[in-house]
Formats: structure tokens, C-alpha cells, sequence
């Protein structure tokens, strides 16, 4: 899913990487345990998550997670935003909740990592 | 001949925002050298849990970087409160970090496990009292 549509569907403000929004996800992470995201997801992964300090980008940094979205409404400070600018990434602020925010995503067509549990 | 790049970081322990500025670099370096991305991740993945712990638990330390074009060894070394019991730690979930540490996102118990997780060796040194030192270890060709 190009990343241009994740705006869209979650009607979300573009905070920064405004020029890099055709860019895709393959799937997508709900999280805010830094710590579980380290352990569990994939790459080319969308974070959504509702926690805010600079190890949110860090840890992204380093899961070569590209784009995040804050959910509730939540705005990071600049300083933040400005550590996201400079490692390229993009990063989205929706008022939707966390659940309702995935469910959107999921239902849209952008499926998550299912820790290797399959559809029965 | 050697092939080796060594590279010496000191890890602030004061500001845990500042917290993976050192994973940060290394992962840098490693892509500017052409390394395979899938063992830079590994590399960075391990490195920062370690940079963390060190922040969250021993006020910071040091982090030496042994760089060759078969592996990439890393030590953590610190002056923290030891670990009193290594095989506790290694379990999942297992934690003692604060609440502090927690509402930042971190101190679910997986940072030992996941540096395991991610390497291909992980060895631990540690005196309660006088610090821990860990060796992580990660081959290039495996990846």
C-alpha cells in the first residue's frame, strides 16, 4: 500500500516526508512497546503507535521502518520531527485510536505480520 | 593483511533519549561499507538493546566495534550494577527496569533475548557490583 493512501484512508496529517509518499508497506505494526516491535516485525513495516519520544524513531531506525503514524491525535514535538526528516522518514499524525486506525488499514487491504500464525 | 575496522564509542548514560545515537552510527558505517542490509539490521537491532541497557541499567559505558568483511563483533562494556543472574535475564519478559523506563516504551523483558535472537554468538561477563560486558558476534556470510 503506497503510503500516499495510508494518509487517506486515515485521513491523517503529513508531518514530514511529504515527498516521499509513493512510497509502499508491505504490512504494519500497532504497537507501543519499542521492545516488542525490536522483537517481532518485518521490514518495509508501517508503525502505528501512540507512544512519543525519540526512541519511537530510533527503534525505527533501526527495524528499517520508513514510515510511522501517531495515532489519537497525537503531534510530536519538532525536534522529533526533525530527527525523522533527517533519517528520511515519514511521519503521519491521525485522531483516530490505535485499534480503529489498524482496523482501517487491515480492512483496506494492508495486512500485518502474523507471527506465523495462518488463516484457518 | 589486516582487514579489521575498529571503531570505539562512549555511551552517554545520562539522557535516555539520547539513548542508540552510537547503534545509530554503526548501522551508518556498515551500509556506507556495503554490507548486505538483512546483517546490518541484525547488527543494529543487537547493538541498540544493548546501548539501551547500558542507558537503562549501568549509566552508560562503552561500545567497542570490530569490523571485518566475515564478522562484525561487538563489545558493550559497562560499570553498572552486574546482573546478578544471567540465565533470568535471558528469559523473555524478565525485567527490572522502572517505571520510568517502561512509559518510554522499553523494559518488557526482551532485550537480552531479542540481542540472542539476532546473533550468531552472544556471550555475557558480568561481576555484580563491578559491571557486564557483552560480546555480540555476527557473521556476515550467514545472512
Amino acid at each position: 500500500m503506497k503510503l500516499s493512501e495510508v494518509r487517506d484512508i486515515l485521513n491523517a496529517k503529513v508531518l514530514t516526508g511529504e515527498e516521499l509518499l509513493e512510497n509502499e508497506v508491505n504490512s504494519a505494526c500497532g504497537c507501543d512497546l519499542m521492545s516488542d516491535v525490536l522483537a517481532f516485525v518485518k521490514d518495509r513495516a508501517l508503525l502505528l503507535t501512540g507512544l512519543m519520544n525519540p526512541q519511537v524513531i530510533r527503534t525505527a531506525e533501526m527495524m528499517d521502518i520508513t514510515a510511522i503514524v501517531f495515532v489519537r491525535g497525537k503531534v510530536p514535538e519538532d525536534s522529533l520531527v526533525g530527527m525523522a526528516k533527517m533519517k528520511d522518514m515519514v511521519l503521519l499524525s491521525t485522531e483516530y485510536p490505535l485499534y480503529i486506525a489498524c482496523g482501517k488499514l487491515y480492512l483496506d487491504g494492508l495486512r500485518g505480520n502474523q507471527g506465523g500464525i495462518v488463516d484457518g | 593483511m589486516d582487514n579489521t575496522l575498529d571503531l570505539h564509542f562512549t555511551v552517554d548514560g545520562s539522557d535516555f533519549t539520547l539513548a542508540g545515537e552510537t547503534s545509530s552510527k554503526v548501522k551508518k558505517t556498515l551500509n556506507q561499507l556495503g554490507f548486505n542490509p538483512a546483517v546490518v539490521r541484525r547488527v543494529a537491532i543487537a547493538m541498540y538493546e544493548g546501548e539501551i541497557n547500558m542507558v537503562i541499567h549501568a549509566n552508560g559505558g562503552t561500545i567497542d566495534v570490530q569490523i571485518s568483511p566475515e564478522r562484525i563483533v561487538a563489545y558493550l562494556r559497562d560499570t553498572g550494577p552486574g546482573i546478578p543472574d544471567v540465565e533470568k535475564a535471558m528469559q523473555e519478559g524478565y525485567s527490572t527496569a522502572t517505571n520510568k523506563v517502561r512509559e518510554l516504551g522499553f523494559g518488557a523483558g526482551m532485550g537480552l533475548p531479542n540481542m540472542k535472537k539476532y546473533t550468531d554468538e552472544m556471550e555475557i561477563e558480568t561481576t555484580v557490583g563491578e559491571g557486564t560486558t557483552v560480546k555480540l558476534v555476527i557473521n556476515v556470510q550467514q545472512a
